[in-house]
């Protein structure tokens, strides 16, 4: 039955896959007028003189004067075989040379935030919901509303703010500043995990908020019923009583969000990490559309997509095989 | 513990309730029509009626906002560059004189940081309806009416001014009109698309149902700002403030279609299933009654409560995109270029008064969520909760 259903799910995969690619391609050919006008204006602009000999070499070299279908399959042969997402213009380096250093850092703030949210909101909404309407439920009530209608990037700015004026810190980055040019080590590590709490609680709020409310009203559901009582007349203790029944079954659904909780963190991660100055391909994105620099934009697009498809497909294996009941409501 | 035993009992607890309140309010509730009971319901979600009261002012706001705001959009005054938000008093040295600002004079203290004071011989009374900038009025008549003001001699800068000596004030009510229709028109916009789609899928069933509703599957699970963010990239830039405007709305609902079109198709294949149609068509109802009667009133109450639920979703869309320069473009004033200006953190350590715009943003956010959570609770009178 598992196998069975890994086994469909990978089957899906295969054109959903398919599909990302087409949709970054088409991102790629987006802007107007081809992606070389670009670097050759710059070239121009630069004082380099460009004939239209050498444009129309460039024009070979990328495969711009071939149709449509047959750059799609150029430029995905050349990711599938050789990991060659093509050559970024602004920087005049291979896409994935520039992305290597920055797609694991998305990766780990990434699927940190989506812990982070866990292990914040499934606490809160059981303190919350056994303690229904004190001080510390109406507190979290508050601070989920604003967490759920605050975006991301504007808590950013709200947090720099306040550590500039009281600390007089202007960048948060990711790593302080000798180690942000230095080679991979242990205190490299240390260093980072000394920073990425900043960005992963940003991004995580809006989406511990939201779990948060989940888990309260699942568990206020299942403290009214019968079995609670039953095992409370029958004297087990308040936490053995909790831990055991009611606070499983309420987090069955919240596990079961993490489906549409991924695409939103990465899509959080790239707006945050531009406002706090974070080197993953958030700014980069950014940097690359603004440019036009298409074919780091679009794999980059590509990238975080199948990322996030990958992770939610990992996640939804992991809960049916913790949950086997998820299997007949068809998460598929 | 007893607090927790009173909510067990929720249920009966409304009965008992219920039970003391007179015979005749009874009956008015067993015999109530559904738009009753609804309205009814919604009455009882506070939250809910306060945010529709916020939100029909902020679209007041939009709707006037030239004649709201003192000054036009890129109405710049030399030498009031980053002045703090105004203050406003009701009384001077000799007792209460109704509200006035004081003249400001701008210089820049011992460490050449740019300063404000209020010059107190200077005195401008705030007034209603005075004479100022001019400007088209819905492009129906020219006028140079405002709501309120100090004059032409006098500044009034409710939320201070910007790097170009703009008013913040006047510029956050004018970025309002955009913001929030924004969102009303991207929705209605992924909405019709959503509705085309599903249309499609399901006339045509089979093999077109199932790529349709794969591609949604995609759409939903595949991270929407990066997507935003290339597509918006995309519009060109020698475009006018009106052209953007839409493409930025088509990029918006091009891509956030399919969360509400998933919402409302699941709504409606759940309630396909429910026993009162089951128990309609057994009945030998006809199916245009079925629909017409029974399906269309609740299909059309969970539709407004997906459509209000996802406005906020569009408003940060646009904000976001703004804020980083690839959604509205200068000089079309909208709630994210203004924030645009709070990028350089420096900037607004000096002059906080820069992230009002942010208020605006997290309130008519909020205000939305709560009017859908009332909603939500009123399109389903007959659960309890």
């Amino acid at each position: 039955m598992l196998t069975q259903y890994i086994g469909r799910r990978l089957l899906l995969l295969g054109p959903l896959l398919f599909v990302i690619s087409v949709i970054s391609f088409v991102l790629i050919q987006l802007p107007p007028g081809d992606i070389l006008n670009m670097e050759v204006l710059r070239l121009r602009s630069a004082g380099t003189q460009v004939s239209e000999e050498q444009v129309e070499a460039l024009r070979q070299l990328y495969g711009l004067d071939k149709s449509l279908p047959e750059q799609y399959w150029l430029w995905i042969t050349n990711i599938l075989f050789e990991g060659n997402f093509g050559t970024s213009f602004t920087y005049v380096k291979p896409v994935s040379e520039i992305l290597a250093a920055r797609v694991p850092l998305t990766a780990a703030v990434s699927i940190f935030t989506a812990v982070f949210v866990w292990i914040m909101a499934v606490p809160i909404g059981v303190y919350s919901a056994t303690h229904q309407y004190s001080l510390v439920d109406y507190f979290w009530t508050f601070v989920s509303f604003i967490g759920v209608a605050t975006p991301g990037f504007l808590l950013a700015l709200v947090f720099l703010w306040m550590a500039f004026v009281m600390f007089d810190i202007s960048a948060i980055g990711l790593f302080s500043q000798e180690y942000e040019s230095a080679p991979w080590s242990w205190a490299k590590i240390i260093n980072m995990l000394q920073h990425i709490w900043i960005p992963i609680v940003i991004i995580g709020m809006a989406h511990t908020a939201g779990m948060m409310r989940t888990m309260r009203g699942m568990m206020l559901d299942e403290l009214n019923k019968q079995y609670v009582i039953t095992a409370r007349s029958k004297g087990l203790t308040e936490t053995r009583l909790l831990v055991k029944y009611p606070v499983r079954t309420s987090m069955n659904p919240v596990f079961s969000t993490i489906g549409w909780m991924l695409p939103g963190i990465i899509s959080g991660e790239v707006l945050v990490s531009m406002v706090l100055n974070i080197p993953t391909t958030g700014p980069v994105l950014l940097q690359a559309l603004l440019n036009q620099d298409m074919f780091l934009a679009g794999s980059i697009v590509f990238i975080l997509s199948v990322l996030t498809v990958i992770g939610t497909l990992i996640s939804d294996i992991l809960l049916v095989w913790l949950d086997p009941r998820i299997r007949y409501e068809g998460v598929a | 513990m007893t607090e927790s035993v009173r909510h067990e009992a929720g249920p009966a607890v409304e009965a008992a309730e219920s039970a003391d309140v007179s015979d005749r309010e009874k009956q008015e509730l067993y015999t109530a029509s559904q738009r009753q009971l609804i309205w009814r319901r919604f009455r009882r979600h506070r939250l809910a009626q306060v945010s529709i009261v916020m939100l029909a002012l902020l679209y007041v706001l939009a709707a006037f906002a030239e004649f709201i705001a003192p000054y036009e959009t890129s109405h710049d005054f030399k030498g009031f560059v980053y002045a703090p938000p105004a203050k406003i008093h009701l009384f001077d040295e000799d007792g209460f004189v109704g509200p006035f600002v004081y003249g400001l004079k701008g210089g820049r203290d011992e460490s050449y940081q740019r300063i404000f004071e209020e010059v107190k011989e200077e005195q401008y009374p705030v007034r209603l309806f005075v004479r100022g900038d001019s400007y088209e009025f819905w492009g129906l008549f020219e006028t140079d009416l405002h709501l309120f003001g100090v004059g032409e001699e006098g500044q009034i800068f409710l939320f201070g001014t910007d790097r170009l000596g703009r008013d913040l004030f006047s510029r956050v009510i004018y970025g309002t009109r955009i913001s929030l229709t924004i969102g009303l028109v991207g929705v209605f916009l992924s909405f019709v698309l959503g509705l085309i789609i599903g249309g499609i899928s399901g006339y045509f069933g089979g093999v077109v149902d199932e790529v349709i509703q794969r591609l949604i599957d995609l759409l939903v699970s595949i991270p929407q700002l990066p997507l935003w963010m290339a597509l918006a990239a995309a519009v060109p830039r020698e475009w006018d403030s009106i052209q953007t405007y839409f493409a930025i709305t088509v990029v918006l609902s091009i891509v956030g279609w399919a969360g509400l079109a998933r919402t409302v198709r699941g709504r409606l294949l759940s309630l396909r299933e429910e026993d009162f149609t089951v128990a309609a068509r057994v009945s030998g109802v006809s199916e245009w009654r079925i629909i017409t009667k029974h399906l269309l009133p609740l299909f059309a109450s969970y539709i407004v409560v997906a459509i209000t639920l996802s406005v906020p979703g569009m408003i940060i869309g646009e904000t976001s995109l703004s804020f980083i320069g690839l959604g509205i473009q200068p000089p079309a004033v909208s709630w994210g270029t203004l924030l645009q200006d709070s990028q350089m953190i420096a900037n607004v350590a000096l002059h906080p008064w820069l992230l009002i715009p942010a208020l605006f943003v997290i309130v008519t956010v909020l205000m939305f969520n709560f009017m859908g959570d009332g909603l939500r609770d009123a399109a389903d009178p007959y659960s309890i909760n």
